[in-house]
């Protein structure tokens, strides 16, 4: 039982990693129906923009840390949203309404670049860093047994709930949001009511930018290490929170990720480490082919 | 107030207008009258820069608008109710008229004239606009074309498969927004008869073209338009 519990919320700490980065997908195959494969690295970026910015700021050698920590955030998501914003204007806004394939194809072009380009300019050697956020609540000892919400778990989880309720209120409540929405749903009549769509859609990478890059920065924490490959695991898993939540929904995108971190998580606790990342693969399948549109999707209807 | 001069457009290679030219007065309801495939909605649309101009000119208040792109031109203040209304279904009623003004916030829209003209809308605030039937829709849609309070409305065949009586109270509503709202209106329309009762002037598409234009009580003597479009009404 303790056990289970720590599992649960080893499996938050990492859900919430997964659902921010797959919000990302989501919006962006919401507005203009391409995945967009490259966010994978997008988040990669934040994430070593983040470990530049701590060791530049020297966190966790006596700097105040929140303060510090809070630096670290906002240069990961001002950084990381110019890479967004540019790749769609590189990348995908001269292909738009070329033939289907076209925005696929270079969106793993645009993805071999990012890795290759960090690969370049930081090198290819893993980076470690030190612990900066240490200690935590422990609930309850029994024998060998211990049940711990460290601190780290509980800043990342309380940032993500920061950032989701922030996020919904652009959303569901603000000009912006209501212009993301309707662009979602009519390209064509969001011009016709004076909505400039190239700009919304610019708007959209840099929102999935974002968050990328603070679930960026958590891994940095949470995992101690990172390198220039990490977007691409993390970033097909984030897909697969995507698609699994139903591609298109924001809400679904959370819940995806929730459950990723969950599966992978007690998958390991459970059976095996080393096919965690083929458990989270095999469940997606079994998905697909039983609920094809994902948990929170609808079922495809041909986009107009 | 609108000026088109000699615009043609294409789908492709398909020409589907031919040297166009309609002009547009302040004050003003205009028809324009003809059957299916005539090139119609692509007048508006190419008029709102969605379907480009390969040649002519679009006049809106002194400014060329052949070249500015949609949303710039829309923000000049021309609004349009395209064909098949198009509402945002996932979005509620209230928040379709909302995004009628794209870049006001919330409280700095007024829907008291649109509720006032359609209280059905006020009624159904909260409902998806999905879930409307469908002369809700088409209030909603020429609701949702007002709220930025355009100078020039374009409206794309309102009558569309509603009941008569609907037809009628719709017909009304765009004499009263003329009126009352001081807005011009470019209407186009199947229903030949009720537009041309309704609007000052018309204009006759046929095969991309133009072929008669004149004040509406005129047309709706014309033998020629009584033949094709107004036998049997
Ligand atoms: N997206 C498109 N691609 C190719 N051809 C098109 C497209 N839209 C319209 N057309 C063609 O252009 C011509 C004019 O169409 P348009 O929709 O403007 O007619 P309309 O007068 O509005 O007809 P209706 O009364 O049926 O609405 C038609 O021949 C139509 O097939
Ligand atoms: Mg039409």
């Amino acid at each position: 039982m303790e056990y289970f519990l720590q599992q649960l919320i080893n499996s938050l700490t990492l859900g919430s990693i997964y659902g921010l980065i797959a919000i990302g997908y989501t919006m962006v195959y919401g507005i203009i129906g391409m995945i967009n494969f490259a966010h994978g690295d997008v988040f990669m970026i934040g994430s070593f923009v983040s470990l530049i910015a701590m060791v530049l700021l020297g966190v966790g050698t006596g700097a105040f840390l929140p303060l510090a920590l809070l630096i670290v955030l906002l240069a990961a998501i001002l950084v990381t949203s110019v890479y967004g914003w540019t790749l769609e204007r590189v990348a995908y806004r001269p292909l738009r309404g070329s033939f289907r394939l076209a925005a696929l194809i270079t969106a793993l072009g645009a993805s071999i670049f990012l890795q290759n380009f960090v690969q370049v300019s930081q090198g290819a050697k893993i980076k470690p860093i030190q612990p900066i956020i240490q200690g935590g609540f422990t609930f309850f000892e029994n024998g060998s047994m211990v049940v711990s919400f460290s601190y780290l778990q509980i800043f990342i989880i309380i940032i993500t709930v920061i950032l989701l309720s922030i996020f919904s209120y652009i959303i569901s409540k603000t000009p912006l949001g209501r212009s993301q929405r309707a662009c979602e749903q009519d390209l064509t009549m969001s011009k016709l009511l004076g909505i400039n769509v190239d700009r919304t859609i610019s708007i959209t990478f840099i929102i999935g930018a974002s968050l990328a890059s603070v679930a960026g920065m958590m891994f940095v924490l949470y995992y101690g290490v990172i390198d220039f490959f990490i977007g691409f695991l993390t970033g097909i898993k984030a897909f697969t929170a995507a698609v699994l939540g139903g591609i298109g929904s924001i809400p679904g995108a959370v819940i995806g990720g929730l459950l990723i971190g969950l599966i992978e998580t007690f998958w390991s606790a459970y059976f095996t480490i080393e096919y965690k990342d083929v458990a989270v693969f095999g469940i997606l399948v079994i998905v697909l082919i039983f609920r094809p549109y994902g948990i929170l999707g609808k079922p495809e209807v041909e986009k107009v | 107030m609108l000026i088109a001069k000699n615009i043609s457009s294409y789908y492709g290679n398909i020409q589907a207008l031919d040297n166009i030219s309609i002009e547009v007065n302040k004050g003003e309801i205009v028809s324009i009258i003809g059957s299916n495939g005539a090139g119609k909605s692509t007048l508006l649309m190419t008029l709102c820069g969605i379907v480009p101009a390969k040649t002519g000119s679009i006049i809106f208040n002194d400014t060329e608008i052949s070249t500015l792109p949609t949303h710039e031109i829309i923000r000049m203040g021309v609004s349009q109710s395209p064909e098949g209304r198009r509402i945002f279904p996932k979005l509620t009623v209230y928040e379709n008229l909302l995004i009628g003004d794209p870049l006001k916030r919330e409280k700095d829209i007024n829907l008291e004239f649109i509720f006032e003209i359609f209280p059905r809308l006020k009624e159904r605030i909260n409902q998806r606009g999905g879930t409307l039937s469908g002369g809700e829709q088409q209030m909603l849609s020429i609701g949702r074309a007002l709220v930025s309070q355009p100078s020039l409305l374009l409206l794309d065949e309102p009558s569309l498969g509603l009941a008569p009586i609907i037809v009628k109270q719709i017909f009304e509503t765009i004499k009263r927004i003329n009126k009352e709202n001081d807005t011009t209106i470019l209407l186009v329309e199947q229903n030949a008869f009720g537009a041309l009762k309704l609007s000052d002037r018309g204009y006759v598409l046929v095969n991309g073209k133009v072929t008669i234009s004149g004040e509406s009580k005129q047309l709706l003597e014309n033998p020629e338009i009584k033949k094709a479009y107004l036998e049997g009404v």
